[in-house]
């Protein structure tokens, strides 16, 4: 299990990537695990139906910010219809590692977070 | 003397999986072979229904049932055994109160008062009460020693506080309250108000007694006590117990009944509608007997160093706050801290993969964690069986988790 703090998650998990805030967006959700304290938020700045723009902020466990940050890298520049698409499957092979139930709420937090997002923007996700 | 080694000896799970250190306690306790053996018994020699058969098995088993009764009365110092009544948890007995007691009695305009220490058994019951019946629900605060505000708790005494329900031992900071000075100092205040206390973290691990605290309402649970599962145990004085109608309807509490009406048993037994936990409590009076031959003031004794131990050793690990009070002697069996930049969720992984069973996350206590302002908390908690070897090993996994987040 010390596998799961691997060097690449730990890395994502002390500088996470694209974090913080965008100035110009139109698509954004939030959500939380109450019973983690787990809390994160999702920016995007869609154009042309791709990702023009990401971003994430909030708190959370190693795992589910890494999750997080790998998730806005993976998606950046890629084509709405991709987002649609991406499933708990696509998060496990970014993370590479296997999960105990309790711990795949804390992977899929911001996966649950994108599709919230975009749906909020007007788009029904196929998983 | 009290060996804790040779304690381990007597449960059979560290025969199984001799690695493992269990520091999760205040969640649930393992339970030692005689209460394993005690379980087997009745499932093997009496298994039958409780005070229905005229035959032979029957009578074993409802004596077996009544005597644990009795044991608990005599354990934690009730005046008589009908002050017994068992119940699936220390939740179902505080929820039995609320239902019981509470429903027909607090009205609008009413006051409740709880604690911010509470576990959610002891809160939320309260907080839907007065949601209900338009009570007032009042929360005393916290000292910045983790103590209870005592002076918050006496200035929200009135004339219409119809309860206060608070907890002897926090499950989070560990804080002992001075159960008999407070409820002395409320009674003197309002002599009218009833008092629940929850016991579900004291009665495992310090002497405990009902009668002298003064006290109208004890609950607790029988699977933090070393016993089984699917018990809890709720304490009343007989003349409230006696005025409060049932909670639950159906066999077992039943005197006669007609097709318009029926009439009930006395109390203990017209709370335990339905079969019981027959078992459970039988196996329960096992973990009594087990409690009571090491003795309570040893088993406190035991804690109380581990616990001083534990505060010295974890202090030493960097970034490591601990929560609560810091004088051994107001503390119970928690350890509770945050380590800076980590989720407690990591620190638990991360120990599990070392052996190292700890609880995380808010530990029911959401309202606590929110007052301190705190996300969640990591939980090391001991029992009988905790040796200062299991803290040492704790204390070394916190350092690999430190290490792997520098």
């Amino acid at each position: 299990m010390d596998d799961l703090y691997r060097e690449n998650i730990l890395d994502h998990y002390k500088h996470p990537r694209n974090f913080g805030k965008l100035i110009k967006k139109n698509a954004q959700a939030s959500d939380n695990l109450v019973s983690c304290g787990d809390e994160l938020g999702l920016e995007l700045l869609l154009k042309n139906d791709r990702v023009s723009e990401v971003k994430f902020h909030g708190q959370g466990c190693a795992i589910s910010v890494a999750a997080a940050s790998m998730l806005t890298e993976t998606i950046k520049a890629k084509k709405i219809s991709d987002l649609q698409r991406l499933n708990r499957d696509d998060i496990l092979r970014l993370l590479g590692i296997s999960l105990t139930p309790t711990r795949l709420k804390c992977a899929l937090l911001s996966l649950e977070i994108l599709h919230k997002a975009l749906k909020n923007y007007g788009i029904q996700s196929h998983r | 003397m009290f060996i804790p080694q040779r304690i381990k000896a007597d449960f059979p799970i560290f025969k199984n999986q001799p690695q493992l250190i269990y520091l999760d306690s205040a969640a649930s306790s393992f339970k030692p072979q005689p209460v394993l053996d005690k379980l087997n018994e009745y499932y093997t020699n009496y298994s039958v229904n409780i005070f229905r058969g005229i035959y032979k098995l029957s009578e074993k088993a409802t004596a077996e049932y009544e005597g644990t009764r009795v044991k608990v009365a005599q354990f934690i110092g009730a005046r008589r055994s009908e002050e017994v009544i068992f119940t699936r948890n220390t939740t179902e007995s505080i929820n039995l109160v609320m239902y019981a007691w509470g429903m027909p009695t607090v009205k609008k305009g009413d006051e409740i008062i709880t604690t911010i220490m509470e576990h959610h058994a002891n809160f939320v019951t309260w907080q839907q009460l007065c949601k209900i019946t338009g009570a007032r629900l009042k929360i005393v605060k916290l000292r910045t020693d983790y103590t209870l505000d005592i002076d918050d708790l006496l200035s929200k005494i009135t004339p219409r506080t119809k309860l206060v329900a608070f907890t002897h031992v926090s499950n989070v900071l560990g804080t002992i309250n001075p159960v008999k000075a407070l409820i002395k100092q409320i009674k003197t205040k309002n002599p009218q108000c009833l008092i629940l206390i929850d016991g579900a973290q004291a009665i495992p691990h310090l002497p405990v007694n009902v009668d002298e605290l003064g006290a109208d309402f004890y609950a607790f649970s029988s699977h933090k006590m070393l016993g089984p599962t699917g018990v809890g145990v709720l304490w009343g004085r007989y003349e409230l117990l006696d005025k409060m109608s049932p909670f639950q309807y159906g066999g077992e509490m039943i005197r006669a009944v007609y097709k318009d009406r029926s009439e009930f048993q006395p109390s203990p037994h017209k709370f335990e509608a339905g079969t019981p936990d027959i078992a459970g409590v039988i196996g329960l009076g096992a973990a009594i007997d087990y409690l009571t031959h090491l003795g309570m003031d040893a088993v406190r004794a035991h804690e109380q160093e581990i616990v001083a131990y534990g505060l010295e050793q974890l202090a030493k690990v960097k970034s490591l706050q601990l929560i609560g009070p810091t004088d051994p002697k107001i503390r119970g069996g928690v350890l509770t801290f945050t380590i800076d930049k980590i989720h407690a969720h990591d620190i638990a992984q991360i120990l599990d993969s070392n052996n190292i069973c700890i609880r995380s996350g808010h530990h029911c206590a959401m309202p606590l964690h929110i007052e301190l302002g705190l996300v969640s908390t990591a939980r090391a908690s001991v029992h009988v069986f905790t040796t200062k070897r299991d803290i040492d090993a704790l204390v070394s996994a916190l350092h690999k988790v430190v290490k792997t987040f520098a």
